[in-house]
């Protein structure tokens, strides 16, 4: 059992926003209607960008703000906007159907949470970030959001997921070593808005192709 | 200043294809900037084998033996794979499969596809080495999908989410490394500059390297096709277009291999275990063996092939994993002729495929009576992959076995068995479609068949003689392989 | 024990037979004000139970022993884990033989006596409350039990009273687990007092019942001593709220003069708190009985969260 020393506020409120972005990735794991989905995503990105500009404040790593504007503005204002003109032209804005039922999902989604804690252990103890002890939470978001992909049916939660597992990437690339080099962030950044833009297209090749957007369509091509 | 032509030619031409992709001259120009970009890389190769490694803007650019002679394989494919492009375009669009607007994303996003590989090689940071990755991804994934049919929809879907998947392992793995070369190298980009970490690599921490190592495997492995990540492959290869698949195929494999080998460097330094070399052995093990398996079963053209990339990718990232000089060797040379050959096959497959409109094995027969070029091109073709001699196929697969027996005598005969296997269904499969009855008609357009014969022959003359200098080529990259 | 332990605790036993009954009648108000109802007031449960002690019981011919006792009992265990709780004070002679496992027990006790007197008759809608509440207790009790544990790992101890004074004395300090803990510890509450989203305790509606079906045979001064019961069990929920997420207030051992202080505080947090369940329940609508397990299974969920952020974030 750890004592507890008394922390500053920064530090309080970094623990709080690591907590809080656990909280959605299960929020988002057991939800089922899409709009709630793509809102819960742009808070995901808000307090993302909010726990950077707190360590920044508390590391005086000023190219943090920087990262933190970009998430911002692409995760919290661009995507989301994205998606739900995306589920607004498409019509899709009803329940999401999943593969297995959404108590054993939770169930399943703790026993990552376990793992992926488990797994951030060794890296961070070597870590000289602020943010080491909330890269196990980095991990268990990545891993419930991977998990999220695979227990969907319809292809704009497998998207989202996608998407969340990338945000989940970005906080632990944060907490392990304060993010990476301003140049290859900037590329990951085009990368997710570029592949945001196929995948929205794609949306309506599959549409117009099968009619919907269940993915059980998609299963044909198989070993026979 | 020669990597700025080099990688400013594909930029400026997918720019201007975007807006005129859909005239007469589309193809031409397409191939013209191609060429452009052959030249370039014949320049930049000629300077790297005179001066040495050299690195450009500040370190950002890394040329070396390995990468640079990637490079030039690169820039020879995706020309030659233009040349095939102009008839085979024709075709299509003169049977209707392709609007303008199709028309104009292809020709763009195949130059802007070359970019994005060229920029992979020749980019010393770990880091854009990613952005690239997940940049090619994203350049084919409409391509994949170009027809629109329902099978090339999932193809593409299964193709963007996999990968997608597995390159975000690939980003984590990134993320590692930078971690364990912040502590030593300081904060800031030259942490993530591969010539940077190749000179601390015995500094780094172990076990924060090898645990990037396993995702950087993972997930660049699955843009490679090792099995069990390669769910993707066979229906990306077989539903694009078919010089997509070519370079598919040919090159996007090679380039995933190489971000790979260039983490396997750093780790071994880091390591002095052969860990990093065993998980690539079993890796590549697993694919040959599997990939021939599923081979026997295909009852579709492409998607056969696709499997033999697979089975090949996994020969050449088993014989990385062997490591040495002879094996990497070996490796490199396989490469090359495998890209050579394998676009080669997919040049007359696809011909052969829209002569009888269908890629189902069975429907197609009697190439050699109606189109005699394609009928050749094809037998030699599957000769050269399957490891005849005197092709070169046959040079570097005789080398890997030989170095296996020597070093992994537990591991021949799985490869045995896999290459004959391979061996004997892919024969079996493309020789009545060569010489059997059929009463086809000839195609609308001549098919290219010049690019499928010059690599072909290029295959067979370095199966018979490897000129000295690309003996030292390869040579002095082994050695900076270890 | 000194003298002023012993009356602490004989003055919070009286307290909270009388508070109870106020308690519900503040939250029965505070639902009409919100659905624009004139409401019965505030006084209204002490009138039923004036009136229910006054009747005469009438009793099924079957009924055994246990279904005359149950009401006893239920009624001893809820005054007993009202009586361990620190509601105004910490100085409790009561808390120190028993710790949060067994205040869980006392109340799983209870939980059991109802759920058998339910069945005792054999009537089909005694059955199916009692089917019903073991349902949501199955699930609501790991949830409550991880709860206590999170509370217990920041303090270090299974003691109520411990784990009041160490988190009363730590000032404001964002613990990130004891949010989850407390956002699971309210789910769960509501879930265990038969509140709307899982049981409506003004339905009519037998078919719909939780709790009320498991005492639609009870009359008189039974029906008084478990609806008395019953409120008590609110109280008891409410107080281990603020004891474990709120604790500013409560005095500490053997200072009479903050006593006032400490009594001006609960009313203030009950009040509050009183109004903030009117609201939740007017806000919500009841949840169909099979998506109760989802529901305690998200419960848990969160109370598992929260011990495992501790366990990583420590705090």
């Amino acid at each position: 059992m750890t004592v507890i020393e008394q922390l500053p506020l920064a530090q309080q409120l970094l623990n709080l926003f690591a907590a809080l972005l656990l909280l959605i990735a299960f929020a988002m794991l057991s939800q089922r209607r899409i709009l709630t989905l793509i809102n819960l995503f742009a808070m995901q990105g808000f307090i993302l960008a909010l726990s950077i500009v707190d360590s920044a404040w508390i590391s005086h790593q000023y190219h943090l703000y920087y990262s933190a504007a970009l998430t911002l503005i692409i995760k919290v204002l661009i995507l989301p906007w994205l998606l739900h003109r995306l589920i607004r032209q498409l019509n899709i804005e009803w329940d999401v159907e999943t593969l297995i039922n959404i108590p054993t999902t939770m169930l399943i989604g703790i026993v990552l949470v376990v793992f992926a804690f488990n797994l951030a252990l060794p890296i961070s103890q070597l870590s000289g970030t602020i943010l080491r002890h909330t890269l196990g939470i980095a991990i268990a978001s990545v891993l419930l959001s991977f998990m999220m992909m695979i227990t969907r049916r319809k292809a704009v939660p497998q998207v989202i997921g996608f998407l969340a597992m990338e945000n989940g990437l970005f906080f632990a690339a944060t907490s392990a070593t304060y993010g990476m080099p301003m140049v290859v962030e900037l590329g990951i950044a085009l990368d997710v808005l570029v592949g945001m833009f196929i995948f929205g297209i794609f949306f309506f090749h599959i549409r117009d192709t099968f009619d919907s957007l269940d993915i059980q369509h998609m299963e044909k091509l198989k070993e026979d | 200043m020669e990597i700025f032509w080099l990688l400013g030619m594909p930029l400026l031409g997918g720019a201007l294809l975007a807006l005129t992709g859909h005239r007469r001259f589309a193809p031409e120009l397409n191939g013209a900037i191609s060429l452009a970009t052959l030249i370039a890389s014949l320049v930049l190769t000629s300077k790297v084998i005179q001066d040495g490694p050299i690195t450009a803007f500040n370190d950002q650019f890394f040329i070396d033996p390995f990468n640079v002679f990637l490079v030039t394989l690169t820039a020879f494919v995706g020309f030659t794979t233009a040349m095939f492009s102009r008839p085979y375009m024709h075709n299509e669009a003169e049977r209707g499969k392709l609007s303008t607007a199709r028309l104009r994303l292809y020709h763009s996003m195949y130059q802007m596809f070359t970019f994005t590989m060229l920029l992979a090689l020749t980019t010393n940071n770990m880091g854009i080495l990613w952005v690239a990755m997940e940049a090619a991804t994203l350049t084919t994934v409409l391509l994949v999908s170009l027809y629109r049919t329902p099978e090339s929809l999932e193809a593409a879907w299964k193709y963007f989410i996999l990968c997608g998947v597995g390159i975000a392992q690939a980003l984590f793995g990134t993320i590692l490394l930078y971690f364990a070369a912040e502590k030593i190298l300081g904060e800031g980009g030259n942490a993530l500059l591969w010539t940077h970490l190749n000179e601390v690599k015995g500094t780094l921490e172990p076990t924060v390297l090898s645990m990037s190592f396993i995702f950087m495997l993972v997930g660049y492995g699955t843009k490679a096709g090792l099995v069990p990540l390669h769910n993707w492959l066979p229906d990306a290869h077989a539903e694009g277009p078919t010089p997509i698949s070519a370079v598919l195929s040919g090159l996007l494999l090679n380039v995933a291999l190489y971000a790979v080998v260039r983490a396997k460097v750093l780790v071994d330094g880091a390591l002095q275990t052969h860990f990093a070399g065993q998980l690539m052995m079993g890796f590549g093990l697993l694919s040959v063996v599997m990939a021939a398996f599923f081979l026997s079963r295909q009852k579709d053209i492409k998607r056969m092939f696709a499997y033999s990339s697979i089975e090949h990718m996994g020969l050449i990232t088993f014989a990385f994993g062997m490591g040495g000089p002879v094996a990497t060797f070996a490796a490199l040379l396989h490469m090359t002729m495998h890209s050579l050959t394998k676009s080669a096959i997919f040049f007359a497959v696809g011909h052969a495929a829209q002569k009888s409109g269908t890629q189902v094995m069975e429907n197609i027969r009697g190439l050699i009576k109606t189109n005699p070029t394609i009928g050749w091109g094809l037998t030699l073709g599957t000769l050269a992959i399957l490891g005849m001699p005197p092709f070169g196929v046959f040079a570097s697969e005789f080398l890997i076995l030989t170095t296996a027996m020597h070093e992994h005598a537990w591991a021949t005969p799985f490869l045995l068995i896999a290459l004959g296997v391979a061996f004997a269904s892919i024969f079996g499969k493309v020789q009545p479609m060569v010489f059997g009855e059929t009463a086809g008609k000839r195609l609308p357009h001549p098919p290219a068949m010049v690019p499928v014969f010059v690599h072909l022959s290029l295959v067979l003359m370095l199966g018979l003689y490897i000129p000295p200098y690309l003996v030292t080529w390869y040579h002095q990259a082994a050695a900076l392989l270890g | 024990m000194k003298l002023s332990s012993l009356f602490f605790q004989f003055f919070q036993n009286g307290l909270v037979l009388l508070l109870a009954p106020l308690l519900m009648g503040w939250v029965n108000q505070c639902r009409a004000w919100l659905q624009n109802r004139s409401g019965a007031g505030l006084l209204q449960p002490y009138r039923m139970l004036f009136k229910l002690f006054h009747k005469d019981a009438v009793l099924a011919d079957n009924a055994s022993a246990l279904f005359r006792s149950t009401p006893y009992i239920l009624f001893s265990c809820m005054w007993l884990a009202a009586a361990l709780v620190p509601m105004v004070a910490t100085d409790l002679p009561l808390s120190s033989a028993v710790d949060v496992i067994a205040l869980v027990g006392i109340l799983a006790l209870a939980r059991v006596f109802m759920a058998l007197a339910a069945m005792d008759i054999g009537t089909a809608f005694g059955s199916l409350g009692a089917r019903r509440e073991m349902l949501v207790s199955f699930l609501a009790e790991p949830a409550l039990l991880m709860v206590f544990f999170t509370a217990a790992s920041i303090s270090a101890s299974t003691s109520l009273v411990t784990i009041v004074e160490t988190i009363a004395h730590r000032g404001f300090f964002i613990y990130p687990s004891l949010a989850f803990a407390g956002i699971a510890f309210l789910m769960i509450l509501l879930a265990e007092n038969a509140r709307i989203p899982v049981d409506n305790p003004s339905t009519h509606l037998e078919l719909t019942m939780i709790h009320e079906a498991m005492i639609l045979e009870y009359s008189a001064r039974h029906l008084a001593l478990i609806e008395w019961a019953s409120s008590l069990k609110l109280l008891i929920y409410m107080s281990i709220g603020f004891a474990l997420f709120l604790p500013f207030g409560i005095t500490e051992a053997g200072n009479w003069t903050a006593l006032p202080l400490a009594l001006v505080a609960l009313f203030v947090k009950l009040a509050v708190a009183g109004f903030g369940l009117a609201l939740l329940e007017t806000l919500s609508a009841k949840q169909r009985i099979f998506r109760v397990p989802e529901y305690l299974g998200t419960a848990f969920l969160l109370a598992v969260l929260a011990i495992l952020i501790h366990y990583l974030l420590g705090t």
